[in-house]
């Protein structure tokens, strides 16, 4: 891969600039997540509209790669707006379409790290059906 | 630097007889800094095992006819290797496993489910790498003994000795585990010090020398320990098998671990006996060809010498230490020189390791990002992960160099 596919500007950008960085207190949906592999950590708050089903406002912090503090940036823009369900149903292309960087597979770990704690919290707080490969994340508490 | 009467290793001379270094010749050669997470391997041991398949392979301890006799002592040479490797009395002490942590959980399933209880303490330290932490955990969780880690001190995230008394009020020490050298910051820990207390407390210690027994001379029965644990891939072996020694009291006083082909004496409706050591702990059929290679690997190692080994990582630990000291926001983890295996765990500010290691692979430059199996340290630490660096026989000082180009570039990128 060449160099500058995987930090392109865009990544840079979104890594040193996160969109929705922050806490939202009392939110409707949380969840936190780690990719076990690097010691990557995400958190995610969901606050929904007055449908109580539509995406009004989504926040994350964590720690980690470029990659995955990036990715998860990217995801906070393209989430906001939309139902739970469709989140719920997004397949992981969509984000890695917009991450726009080939992947090794310990990388798309990283890019896709944010996602998947906002499917477990749309699980956790909708029901929303859980994708298998997401599954395992539903049991981890960070302390 | 010490100065030793070992002649000094030709570590180019020595890179020509590792068939990897050989692929991907030009800028983007390898240059490989990542040896306490597996070594690369030496024509001669990939060798050694290519022949044993054509010329001497059968199933060991079970047939009669003169290959399989031929395979098994073949088998049993490399574990008399093993025995003098480590200055073990005898070769009932040493067990073959598949890996470290497989030894390290014998011991603590064998011994730990048998002799701990409630009022107990099973201790490791912060700088345990999980295999011989979360045995512990999991043993003194299921016996009711207490768990407990000594803490590191900050300035050189070295043991904190100073603890000790204080833990040993926690209860009755039945166990010690603890590493030789740290596989994450390089911390060399005093192991012989912290096993005669161990002693005194009436407890055992269990030694991990994963990052020890690839690069300095160990001698287990100076040592002052009750078990010792290695793994072969570490140390220019194969993947796939990993040694446990213990004092034969010991051994001769526990349970097996794994049970069933090849580790019984006896077997009827009523009872089952045990072989004799050390077959009673290796159930079913051993990584025979692995063995060969550790066998192979341990006289490599011996012609070279672990002496001239061992200097020579203190040289290259100390280039190291000194080029990646130039560069502006790096901070280096873990003790001076002289108390340090040849691994150097760094943070680049501002820099995940995780990206340092993306860009750094860009350049050829192969080292470890993560936690390194001691998240409990990393936490400790303030970090989620470090970028780490380690060395071998093989390690040039180019490929230092290589290292330091690729942190300035990795600086760029994300300034």
């Amino acid at each position: 891969m060449a160099f500058d596919e995987m930090y392109r500007e865009v990544i840079l950008d979104h890594y040193k600039n996160p969109r929705g960085h922050g806490v939202i207190e009392g939110a409707d949906a949380e969840a936190d997540g780690q990719n076990p592999l690097c010691g990557d950590e995400v958190s995610i708050y969901v606050q929904f509209g007055a449908d109580n089903e539509t995406i009004e406002d989504v926040k994350f912090r964590g720690r980690g790669c470029a990659i995955s503090q990036a990715a998860t940036s990217m995801l906070t823009e393209m989430v906001t707006g939309r139902k739970a369900t469709a989140i719920a149903e997004m397949p992981r292309d969509e984000l890695l379409e917009e991450v726009g960087i080939p992947l090794s597979p310990v990388r798309l770990k990283c890019a896709l790290l944010g996602l998947g704690v906002l499917k477990v919290a749309l699980h956790r707080a909708k029901g929303t059906p859980l994708p298998e490969e997401w599954a395992g994340m539903d049991e981890l508490k960070l302390t | 630097m010490a100065v030793t009467s070992a002649r000094q290793l030709d570590a180019a001379a020595l890179r020509a007889q590792f068939p990897i270094f050989e692929q991907a010749g030009g800028a983007r050669r390898l240059a490989y800094l990542d040896s306490s997470n597996s070594s690369q391997k030496p024509r001669a041991v990939l060798d050694a095992m290519q022949t044993f398949y054509e010329t001497s392979y059968a199933n060991v301890h079970r047939g009669v006819y003169e290959l399989a006799d031929r395979a098994a002592a073949a088998f049993e040479d490399s574990r008399e290797k093993v025995r003098a490797f480590v200055n073990a009395g005898s070769q009932r002490e040493i067990i073959y496993t598949r890996n470290a942590t497989e030894a390290l959980n014998l011991v603590a399933y064998a011994w730990g489910l048998e002799n701990l209880g409630p009022g107990d303490v099973a201790l490791v330290t912060e700088l345990e790498h999980h295999s011989n932490f979360v045995p512990w955990q999991l043993i003194a969780e299921r016996t009711g003994a207490t768990f407990a880690a000594i803490p590191i001190e900050g300035g050189n995230h070295e043991l904190d000795l100073s603890k000790l008394d204080e833990i040993a009020k926690r209860g009755q020490i039945k166990v010690l585990a603890v590493g030789l050298v740290n596989n994450s910051l390089g911390v060399v820990n005093p192991v012989s010090e912290l096993a005669a207390w161990a002693h005194e407390q009436g407890a055992i210690c269990v030694v991990d020398a994963c990052q020890a027994a690839p690069h300095r001379p160990i001698d287990v029965q100076t040592l002052g320990a009750d078990f010792v644990a290695f793994t072969g891939h570490k140390m220019l072996g194969p993947t796939g098998i990993g040694v446990l020694w213990g004092r034969q009291e010991l051994l001769q006083s526990m349970q097996p671990f794994n049970v069933g082909g090849g580790q019984i004496r006896h077997v009827s409706l009523e009872k089952t006996t045990w072989n004799d050591l050390p077959h009673k702990f290796e159930a079913g059929t051993p990584p025979i060809v692995e063995a060969i290679g550790l066998g192979a690997a341990i006289d490599y190692l011996n012609e070279v010498g672990l002496e001239s080994i061992e200097d020579h990582e203190v040289e290259i630990t100390e280039y190291a230490l000194g080029r990646l000291g130039e560069i502006f926001g790096l901070t280096i983890f873990g003790p001076p020189l002289e108390r340090r295996g040849g691994i150097i765990s760094f943070d680049l500010d501002g820099v995940h390791p995780h990206d340092v290691a993306q860009i750094l692979g860009n350049e050829g430059v192969a080292v470890r990002a993560g936690h390194h199996c001691t998240q409990p340290l990393m936490k400790r630490l303030g970090v989620a992960a470090t970028t780490r660096a380690s060395f071998y026989l093989y390690t040039l000082p180019e490929e230092i160099d290589r290292l330091v180009d690729g942190l300035h570039r990795a600086k760029k990128v994300f300034a």
